[in-house]
């Protein structure tokens, strides 16, 4: 029995000290000085200050931001520390809605989204792209579909008084195709793209 | 469904199928104790550690001997990882200033953490500090990882032996499975993942000031070397709470194919290793074909179903057809990096194998779509399986298929030469029985109690979808969710904890007894009338029972789940 047992305990203290300090330490500092930015969170720095990082979702509201996509992360309730409350793109506590396809407070949700982007785009062209109605599934995807920014387009030029031409041109160089062509899905990074804006038409 | 996803999918099989045939032939090799190219940098290492846990790498154990070595482990390793959650607060490397794990949270997450479950009851980012990432989720994700392996190379023994009371060392084979397997591939991994943009840092949680102006907390930390492991290991359990939807945890789609082919490929090098050790590949090669099988036909059903999107969203006017400038389908808790198609196959591969991590919320699939990743375990994780677990798992499945083709025809089933007597055929169907008992009946007792009733978060079909899940996921040491089930409360907490430690070890168990009995038998050369397990008819034989036996035990449950709330769906009825 006891034959058994050192080992055990005496080879759990070993790899917890190998595996549990050494790996992640040594990974910390190789992957540091390999790639530095992305080792810290790829955070993007405007005028010396964080803006946020270009792989988490911000909220945008404003009618000459392009918007992400619906986000269902919670906060604990202020009041009362056992509830929690709907905070979006809460990056200190990511999540989703996990609503069922069948539940009514979900269809009934998703009915005043369409009716509220129906509402903000009046001259949006074709139907509503279902990324834009849904909520992601980590509450901070930080990229909406090529088809969402085009539906938002005319919105924000209209906001900034700029021509939806030189709008387009500027998402197209903001849109990424799949990875090596097939990988994953088109996309564009709204975080990014709206820092574009900024830099090129100062919001007016 | 469209040509892009497809690709996608025949893309995954290639680079997996690439990565499990050289890895299979090495790990071979670290088994059977002979040279490798890494001997020179890790033998060293490895005599090290024998020495100071006194290891006698050179004494073999008896099938018992082994089995209590495993248990041993596993309890240490569960109460390290308890006292680590419940002191984390007087602990360093905690910049978010997380407060001890409370104890019932605590006790869940070790047990789910010692049996390759990786439940989350708890938010990573919001619950657990930078040690306990480290010294409990990440030496834990190797540990478990690694007993899983050296539980199946025992079994494979037991085949490749002959009239000898041994299986090997427990000890031995756990270290050379980390050492020379897990290892060097979470350092190429976490390598990797960070390049694609995973954090890997000690820096606090950062405040940023968005654009409009709004404070914005961005968790991080050292997330990368998690991740690896977690992945390699089928372990699942994330860094964060959102798991691999999480951007920090899954940033691009050369991520999620690096994560999606890590789930797999020691699972699947695993199934040729075991061709080589027992010295016939095509026992290998029919075993692979078997678990891909139904593999492709899980990510086909749940590709579709989700590419068909929610017919009630749709019919709000919301376009669900894919095009290249949009993911359609069912985007409810996906993310838009991976789209439909990468979010099926993540979804299948994660529960085919005991992996249990995301890259989509498996709550918010359509009916059927969510029905394909309960089915994969509740066909008892052998469709790859954990490391090591799944290809035990299978093994078992085969002795059932061999011994119901041994009835037909009426003769003494074998398998590799040694022969199935009652005594294996009853360790394998004591094996079997743990998941219906254990799914159904913990599920029944949730349904009967209100402490049970108050955690789902679904009316209607939905929610007993979500509590039979839950325990399924347990069971089965998947520790994937349905996660709108309120699951961090005393009652969820310990009764998942149960459903995982019996899952675990009342498996483990009797697959030790058999890998001894085997271990104790003589080969019989193969003769006319055995029957050939390397061919297609033994590969359709196999999946029937595999499916027989799943699909009996648990179709009425799933009738009135996913089954009445898909026809609810088409129906237009909610809840």
């Amino acid at each position: 029995m006891i034959k058994q047992i050192v080992p055990s305990i005496l080879l759990t203290l070993v790899l917890t000290v190998v595996l549990g300090l050494g790996y992640p330490l040594a990974m910390t500092a190789v992957a540091g000085s390999l790639f530095p930015h992305q080792a810290h969170g790829s955070l993007i720095e405007r005028d010396g200050h964080v803006v946020g990082s270009e792989l988490i979702a911000q909220g945008f509201s404003k009618a000459e931001y392009f918007h992400p996509r619906p986000s269902a992360t919670t906060d604990t309730d202020p009041n009362d520390s056992t509830k929690t409350v709907p905070a979006p793109y809460n990056a200190a506590n990511s999540g989703a809605s996990n609503a069922a396809p069948t539940s009514k407070t979900y269809i009934e949700g998703t009915q005043a989204l369409v009716d509220q982007l129906k509402a903000e785009n009046p001259h949006a062209r074709g139907q509503v792209p279902v990324d834009l109605v849904t909520s992601s599934g980590s509450g901070l995807d930080p990229h909406v579909s090529p088809a969402a920014i085009e539906y938002q387009l005319p919105r924000v030029a209209a906001a900034r008084k700029i021509s939806e031409d030189d709008l387009r041109a500027l998402v197209a160089v903001h849109t990424e195709g799949r990875s090596l062509g097939f990988l994953g899905e088109g996309r564009v990074n709204v975080l990014r793209l709206n820092l574009a804006l900024d830099e090129r038409w100062q919001p007016k | 469904m469209n040509a892009a996803g497809i690709l996608q999918i025949v893309v995954y099989f290639a680079v997996l199928t690439a990565g499990a045939i050289p890895l299979g032939a090495y790990m071979a090799r670290v088994y059977s104790a002979e040279r490798t190219w890494l001997d020179p940098v890790l033998k060293p290492i490895e005599r090290i550690i024998y020495k100071v846990c006194f290891i006698k790498p050179d004494q073999e154990q008896h099938w018992t001997a082994y089995a209590f070595s495993c248990l041993m482990f596993s309890v240490v390793g569960l109460l390290v990882m308890y006292a680590v959650m419940r002191l984390q607060a007087l602990l360093p490397l905690n910049p978010a200033s997380q407060v001890a794990v409370a104890p019932d949270l605590a006790f869940n997450t070790a047990a789910s953490f010692a049996t390759n479950t990786n439940w989350q009851n708890y938010g990573g980012e919001s619950t657990m500090s930078y040690l306990t990432q480290m010294l409990g989720m990440t030496v834990k994700n190797f540990t478990s990882a690694a007993t899983g392996m050296a539980v199946l190379v025992a079994l494979v023994r037991g085949f490749a032996r002959r009239q000898v009371k041994t299986v090997g060392n427990f000890y031995v084979d756990s270290v050379r499975s980390i050492l020379y397997v897990l290892l060097p591939l979470a350092i190429v991994v976490t390598l990797a993942l960070v390049w694609q943009g995973m954090p890997q840092s000690f820096d606090a949680y950062t405040e940023a000031t968005t654009l409009e102006g709004a404070k914005q907390v961005i968790a991080q930390g050292p997330v990368a070397s998690q991740v690896a492991i977690k992945h390699l290991g089928t372990n699942g359990g994330g860094f964060f709470n959102a798991n691999s939807a999480h951007p920090f945890e899954n940033p691009t789609a050369f991520s999620n194919l690096i994560e999606m082919a890590g789930e797999l490929l020691i699972s699947a090098g695993l199934v040729f290793a075991f061709g080589r050790m027992i010295g016939d590949r095509r026992q290998a090669r029919a075993l692979y074909l078997a678990m891909s099988t139904m593999l492709v036909i899980g990510i086909g059903v749940c590709y579709w179903a989700e590419a068909a999107g929610n017919p009630l969203v749709q019919a709000m006017g919301v376009d669900v057809a894919a095009s290249d400038l949009a993911p359609g389908g069912n985007m409810e808790g996906k993310e838009v990096r991976f789209g439909i198609a990468n979010s099926a196959i993540f979804a299948a591969a994660t529960t085919g194998t005991s992996t249990g991590a995301v890259n989509a919320m498996h709550d918010s699939f359509t009916p059927i779509g969510g029905m394909v990743p309960l089915v994969n375990i509740m066909l008892g994780e052998v469709i790859f399986g954990g490391v090591g677990c799944g290809l035990h798992g299978m093994i078992v499945f085969v002795i059932i298929a061999v011994f119901i083709a041994g009835l037909m025809v009426g003769r003494t089933p074998e398998y590799l030469g040694k022969k199935m007597e009652s005594k294996e055929v009853k360790l394998a169907v004591l094996c079997i029985l743990i998941f219906p008992l254990s799914i159904l009946g913990f599920g029944a007792v949730a349904m009967a109690l209100p402490a049970g009733l108050a955690g789902m978060s679904a009316a209607g079909p939905h929610g007993l979808t979500e509590v039979l899940y839950a325990y399924s996921s347990a069971t089965g040491n998947n520790g994937s969710a349905f996660a709108g089930l309120s699951g961090n409360t005393l009652f969820y907490n310990t009764t998942l904890a149960a459903a995982m430690l019996i899952g675990r070890f009342l498996i483990i168990v009797p697959t030790l007894a058999i890998a001894g009995s085997l271990a104790a038998k003589k080969i019989v050369p193969p003769s006319a009338g055995t029957f050939p397990t390397h061919g297609m008819l033994f590969i359709g034989l196999l999946i029937a029972v595999i499916v027989v036996i799943g699909g009996l035990t648990f179709f009425p449950v799933l009738a009135l789940g996913p089954i009445v709330e898909h026809l609810a769906l088409a129906a237009g009825t909610l809840f």
